[in-house]
């Protein structure tokens, strides 16, 4: 035991450290599940439709192998395009790169999201030869001599993946090529996606679990009339595999999940309304899923965390997050390994639940006292101040212990047991109310006596450090936590980190109806002409297309739900078009909505770049609506001149795509000299929209 | 001819009546005991006074028809709006007439129960079940309380189970004929009322909606109904159920806002125009301003933005600093706050930068979108100024001042250009009151901005104004607009002085429309953040399951005598474990239907479904959406959820009796079962009743025992 640990000998007193025990884990149940199933319900004649018809996927198209080489030569192109520059930390990439090198130093840190990505990038770092040394300091700082580009070639290489990725599953939703080329173009030359999977960021590598997901549960679904086959099982474990991915990065991932999942349900519901199926054939179908699909995810993000604890041992800037428990298992920091009195011998007297106790602050010995004034911020409290001095002082200094769930007589523990200070005199609770106090309290925490009893952990305090000369001291390790438990206590602080992130006054808050009509883009490098400028804005022919095929959907769905419904006659094909507007159209319909609407609930701060997972499934709708509408051209024209059409639209629709890319590109690839409203700006005339701000 | 006999036929349902006059006498027996305050009585009291005295004011708890429902109760009962609502437990003076008050939300309450009978009778269960229906919610002491007094719940749970009542009217009616759209149309009527008294009636307009699309996508689907006739039907849904509510919904703010005409506490938050339509306060002051605001006009500037409090730019006799706590450098010249009160200093005059002279001419110039001018602080006769030196609170905006030249080479940089947002014309008059005008710095272009940031001792504590480059984000912090306003004529500035200390004259009208009006009330409805308030007994909705926590709702003065919303603890456990009962048999039935095994009937099935739309689909939409708010939320918000539960109990038992039991040995368990909790609940009604009417006074003893739960709060007085 540490000899340089233990009390000074000269302190009778016995005096100890508070630590506020309030753990928000109401927050924790706000996540979004409260959502309608749009699968379910398949009609069974329906069912009977399906299956009489696909036994053997229908090939409207022979796949063309070159096609999809031109997609990946054009993807990974652009993305890699000018990687290197500019030479300098881009924005978030301060707090990223700087989370990557403390995975290199086995520092201890906190952040809100689940460490995967960030391990993901310090790995990539770790293998290219970046030493972790860089400070990442802000943005702007010149890497100089430091090894980025392996971390940054890594984010690009995963962001490049998405446009054929979307291409796959478009191909394999609509069978049509047109089709997935609209959106592999939509994707490839948007300068958003270019632009965010250029830096050292969560996104590319988030936006990567999520699209592999989609796709593997795509091609899984495929397999549905080859169930337990090889491939069968590889997709089912791939797309577990994914999801696990998307929730270790952020939890934006969880989105997915439920996507995923509705789209398990759905097809489960199907499979028991399949009466050829024994009950042993269905418990088989639901147990390989709950494997491959909840098990096998939570298997793995299980252990990306235990990863994440055994690399990061030392301590680090993020202690302070966690609870003095778990502090104690950190290398370096002051809780690791001590050794502190604990009540079990009998001659000094120990303190107990319902005991009448003054608290003494030891550096200005005022006593711990509240009267009925009302607290400086929370003004239905009373004020907590320290009264008297060296002993001296009145009634109002008298607290009673308690200890949260105890009876009277048991012992007030160190570290372990959470306890209540009751104000004698006014009957109130010592708590700690969360609000800052402003300049003059140097911006620490209120601290309030509340008169409303209720149990809360606001009101619940723990003795952290604790000094007596007679005690014989225990040694913390016994209070080391478990696995487990530091799991729970990692995701406790992430929510409550999450939900904290409250926008600041000066600070420009996203609103969610921003993002999809390209409202506004966030500035990522440069500020003046002078510097060199990147801003993250989306392309925005691309993103209008996007929007405008979002209504037009809708209206496709609404006329021929009815016009079926209604009976009129309708030929074999656009009785095809009409359930593939549905059943693929719908589940990424579905897709969409579920990486935007939650975020209109959302108390954090929001930013544009949170659109992007959205704005995947949208420009993937975009590629199915748009083929629909040109194939039914000849609803409009004759037949003659509806196959023109066809052929000069999408033509036409990929012209624009690539003309407004080489009019945006410098969104993405920099921009220097004078600024888009100003003359002799290389962007002149490209400022459509005033709130846009190269 | 007259045929004779000449006969009458009326068919009266005797339990109907029955039930209906117990619930009156439930609801509305004693209805002026406690003649004092109770609960809530002393938030919405105030609402109800200030609508005798026709005074404007904002509640964000919801929109209007709820006050003016209650402030008719008080209208009829001859309720002066002389009370002064400021304590839970204040005795009622003795000729104000407390009957009529509390009249409006009881009798709302009373209906409940009838229609909770027609209502199970609709879902087309027997009426022994709607009996069982109707006892539950007669015997449901929550619901009691909760319409006895002064409150809204009642109301809104009157409306939402009318609408349901006469959309399933509407529905179950086989006949084409039109007289059916009647009940749809009272449907729509309804569902607007109860919008209109809480916003927590959207959710069960919402779930109607719901149920509606179905059943018209049904009639869609009729392939022997001629197109026409579906397009017919569809459109009367349409305006039904869609556009009479919101048309509904609007009138309820046109009443509101045409009775409440005279200014009163809460015109603050409104903008000026609004404040200006309003008689008194505002309007007193600037009526007959001059409207085009000109060359040598003395103005008061108001922020446009009411956040954190409105006021006025102004300016002092004091400078900024020279030296900040934190150790940056000022201009050290004069200070430009915003002051949230009327002053003198907040008299600005505009200056032509081209002339010298402070007075207007004769025409008057007027100032357009666009010009350039100066400000000139009346009082002190600085020009407004702002320069590139770090505001002293918000270090990324740029300092606005009074200028002051020290010599120190930092020139005047005065000019301000005219920005009219809200402008139609393109080189638009300024107009007093109506334009919201940013102030555009020339040199900078930097926007004049509230930054809403108290300022420290030194700024005496006002509020600060900078300059920002912000000309993308649309904010309310950037718009400024003249509210007083007169002819500047006075060229010394001691007669300035003079003239600025005296009130402003001259006379105009000046309109604004009902349309306008509307949408900026219930815009700030609902953007109007109120304190996060604790409250002794605000509760979870996790705890509303199993009524973890009461309401005290009031205590006589010196006796034992007291009130509180407890709920009938049987009937609540039964009603809950009802909800889990269907929800159990409602996932056996759909798993084991999936497979093939049909174990009730297509049309049990369609009723059994219709059940669980109507009563767990409303309790869900009435409960979970709490559960993911953040305001204070009390027991009594469960109440409407709770009225669905206790329909779904007698119905479900119906369900199982006819279907799921087929010998009569069980049927007769079940009966004697029902029998059995019936006589329990009214065990427990009766036992709560003194807690229920505070009335009769119970023995400290007594009330111990009546402490069913060790969390309730039940309240003795020492004697």
């Amino acid at each position: 035991m540490d000899k340089a640990d233990c009390p000074s000998q000269n302190k009778t007193k016995d005096f100890s450290t508070l630590r506020n025990r309030k753990i928000c884990a109401s927050k924790a149940q706000q996540s979004s599940f409260s959502l309608v199933s749009k699968h379910k319900n398949v009609q069974p004649a329906e069912m009977l439709k399906d299956g009489t018809q696909l036994p053997s996927p229908p090939g409207h198209e022979p796949r063309n192998k070159t096609l999809l080489i031109l997609v990946v030569v054009l993807s990974f192109s652009t993305r890699f395009y000018k990687l290197a520059e500019p030479p300098h930390v881009c924005w978030d990439e301060t707090h990223f790169g700087k989370m990557g090198s403390y995975y290199i130093n086995r520092t201890f840190f906190f952040d809100v999201h689940p460490p995967l990505g960030k391990m993901l990038i310090g790995f990539a770092g770790f293998m290219t030869g970046y030493d972790g040394t860089f400070p990442f300091i802000k943005p702007g700082d010149k890497y100089e001599e430091h090894n980025y580009l392996g971390m940054r070639g890594f984010c690009a290489a995963l962001g490049s993946c998405l446009p054929i990725f979307a291409y796959l599953i478009v191909l394999e939703l609509s069978q049509a090529q047109s089709a997935a080329l609209i959106t592999a173009s939509l994707l490839i030359f948007d300068t958003g996606c270019i632009t965010i999977s250029q830096y050292i960021l969560l996104d590319p590598i988030l936006m990567f679990f999520i699209m592999a997901a989609v796709l593997s549960m795509i091609k899984f679904n495929q397999q549905r009339y080859r169930p337990f086959t090889a491939p069968w099982w590889m997709w089912l474990v791939l797309c577990g595999a994914n999801l696990s991915g998307a929730v270790g990065v952020k939890f934006v991932g969880l989105f997915i999940i439920v996507l995923v999942g509705l789209n398990t349900i759905s097809d489960l519901w199907v499979l028991l309304g399949d009466l050829n199926l024994s009950l042993v054939d269905l418990l088989k179908h639901f147990l390989a899923r709950v494997a491959g699909l909840i098990l096998l995810p939570l298997f793995l993000y299980v252990t990306i965390f235990a990863v994440h604890f055994v690399v990061l041992n030392k301590s680090g800037p993020g202690d302070g997050f966690f609870s003095s428990a778990f502090q104690s298992r950190l290398i370096g920091n002051n809780l690791h390994n001590v050794s502190m009195p604990e009540s079990e011998s009998r001659t000094p007297v120990l303190v107990r639940h319902g005991d009448i106790i003054r608290l003494e602050h030891k550096e200005t010995t005022r006593n711990l006292h509240a009267h009925r004034q009302e607290a400086p911020l929370t003004k239905k409290h009373f004020q907590v101040t320290g009264y008297g001095i060296n002993g001296t002082g009145d009634s109002n200094d008298l607290w009673r212990v308690e200890v949260c769930g105890g009876q009277r007589g048991d012992l007030v523990k160190v570290l372990r047991s959470k306890v209540r200070f009751l104000h004698k005199a006014t009957g109130c609770v010592l708590y700690s109310s969360g609000k800052t106090l402003p300049k003059w309290g140097w911006e620490q925490v209120e601290v309030t006596c509340s008169p409303y009893l209720k149990e809360s952990p606001s009101s619940q305090w723990n003795i952290e450090d604790h000094f007596h000369p007679e005690l014989p001291n225990i040694s913390l390790s016994v209070l080391k936590p478990n696995f487990l438990e530091i799991l729970l206590e990692s995701h406790i602080v992430m929510i409550k980190g999450n939900s904290g992130l409250k926008p600041k006054d000066n600070e420009m808050n996203s609103k969610p109806w921003h993002w999809p009509i390209n409202y506004q883009g966030l500035r990522f490098s440069g500020v003046n002409e002078t510097e060199y400028r990147v801003y993250l804005l989306g392309n925005p022919v691309v993103w209008w297309i996007n929007l405008a095929s979002l209504g037009l959907y809708v209206i496709m769905v609404a006329v021929a739900s009815i016009a079926i419904k209604r009976g009129l006659p309708l030929n074999q094909s656009r009785l095809e078009h009409s359930r593939l507007l549905k059943r693929g159209g719908g589940l990424l319909l579905l897709g969409w909505l579920l990486h935007y609407l939650p975020f209109h609930a959302m108390g954090r701060v929001l930013y544009y770049h949170h659109y992007f997972p959205a704005m995947l499934f949208s420009s993937m709708l975009t590629g199915v609506t748009l083929d629909i509408v040109l194939k039914n051209s000849d609803l409009l024209l004759h037949s003659i001149y509806s196959d023109r059409l066809k052929v000069g639209g999408w033509l036409l629709l990929q012209l624009s795509i690539l003309y407004s890319f080489y009019l945006f590109h410098p969104l993405s690839y920099g921009m220097t000299g004078p600024l888009a409203h100003e003359p002799g700006s290389a962007m002149a005339g490209l400022k459509w929209m005033d709130s846009w701000d190269f | 001819m007259l045929q004779l006999p000449l006969v009458v036929t009326v068919q009266v349902d005797l339990v109907l009546v029955l039930i209906s006059s117990l619930a009156f006498l439930t609801r509305l027996s004693c209805l002026s005991y406690p003649n004092a305050v109770v609960f809530d009585e002393v938030y919405y009291g105030q609402f109800v006074s200030l609508y005798m005295k026709r005074i404007f004011f904002i509640d964000d708890s919801g929109p209007p028809l709820g006050h003016i429902i209650l402030a008719l109760g008080a209208y009829l009962g001859g309720f002066d709006g002389n009370f002064v609502w400021n304590r839970i437990g204040a005795e009622y003076p003795m000729g104000m007439n407390v009957w009529s008050l509390r009249l409006l939300p009881a009798l709302c309450g009373a209906l409940c129960v009838p229609l909770g009978y027609l209502l199970a009778l609709e879902l087309k269960f027997s009426h022994v079940s709607a009996l069982g229906a109707a006892v539950l919610l007669l015997l449901e002491n929550s619901l009691i309380v909760q319409s006895r007094f002064l409150l809204l719940e009642s109301v809104l749970i009157f409306f939402v189970l009318l609408a349901l009542l006469s959309y399933l009217r509407f529905q179950n009616s086989t006949s084409s004929s039109w007289s059916r759209y009647g009940w749809l149309l009272l449907c729509g009527v309804s569902c607007a009322a109860a919008v209109g008294v809480k916003y927590m009636g959207l959710v069960s307009y919402l779930l109607l909606l719901g149920v509606a699309s179905v059943d018209t996508w049904n009639v869609i689907g009729d392939r022997a109904a001629s197109h026409l006739s579906v397009c017919v039907q569809c459109f009367c849904r349409f305006m039904c159920l869609l556009v009479v509510p919101a048309l509904l919904y609007i009138f309820w703010f046109y009443i509101h806002l045409s009775v409440l005409n005279h200014s009163g506490p809460h015109d603050q938050l409104m903008s000026s125009a609004f404040q200006a339509s309003l008689k008194g306060g505002l309007s007193r002051i600037t009526k007959g301003q001059p409207l085009e605001v000109a060359f040598g006009s003395q103005v008061t500037l108001r922020s446009s933005a009411s956040h954190p409090v409105p006021c006025w730019l102004h300016s002092h006799k004091a400078n900024y600093p020279v030296r900040y706590e934190n150790g940056r450098g000022s201009s050290h010249q004069q200070q430009v706050t915003c002051y949230p009160f009327k002053d003198v200093n907040n008299w600005w005059i505009i200056k032509d930068p081209n002339r010298q002279d402070l007075v207007v001419d004769t025409p008057p110039k007027p100032v357009h979108h666009g010009d350039v001018i100066q400000l000139v602080h009346g009082m002190t006769s600085r020009f407004l100024n702002s320069h590139d030196v770090a505001a002293p609170m918000s270090p990324h905006a740029q300092e606005v001042s009074g200028y002051i030249d020290f010599n120190v080479s930092m020139p005047a940089q005065n000019l301000w250009r005219v920005d009219i947002t809200n402008r139609e014309a393109k080189s638009e008059v300024w107009k007093t009151i109506v334009s919201d005008v940013r102030l555009v710095h020339v040199n900078t272009s930097a926007v004049l901005k509230l930054s809403g940031v108290s300022l420290p001792e030194w700024g005496f504590r006002q509020l600060e104004v900078v300059a920002e480059k912000a000309f993308k984000v649309h904010s309310s912090s950037l718009g400024w607009t003249v509210e007083e306003h007169r002819y500047g004529t006075s060229q010394e500035q001691k007669d300035r002085e003079v003239e600025l200390h005296s009130p402003t004259h001259i006379d105009v009208d000046r309109k604004i429309s009902f349309w306008a009006k509307f949408v900026e009330l219930q815009w700030k409805m609902l953007t109007l953040k109120q304190e996060e308030s604790e409250h002794k007994y605000s509760s979870s909705p996790v705890e509303w399951i199993t009524m973890k926590t009461n309401i005290a709702y009031w205590l006589h003065t010196s006796t034992n005598a007291q009130i509180h919303l407890i709920g009938n603890l049987v009937s609540w456990g039964v009603a809950h474990l009802s909800m889990l009962a269907y929800q159990l048999l409602a996932v056996i039935y759909l798993l084991r239907r999936r497979r093939g095994f049909k174990d009730i009937s297509d049309g049990a099935w369609e009723q059994f479904v219709r059940l669980g739309c109507v009563c767990v689909g409303s309790w869900l939409v009435n409960f979970v959406p709490f559960l993911l708010m953040e305001k204070t939320i009390f027991l009594y918000h469960y109440l409407p959820a709770l009225c669905y539960l206790h329909l779904l109990t007698p119905t479900l038992l119906e369900h199982v009796h006819t279907h799921l039991l087929s010998s009569p040995t069980h049927r007769r368990l079940l009966h004697v079962c029902v029998i059995g909790v019936l006589l329990y609940v009214f065990l427990c009604f009766w036992t709560f009743c003194p807690l229920t009417y505070g009335t009769p006074e119970l023995s400290a003893s007594q009330l111990q025992r009546l402490k069913w739960r060790d969390s309730w709060d039940i309240l003795y007085r020492r004697q």
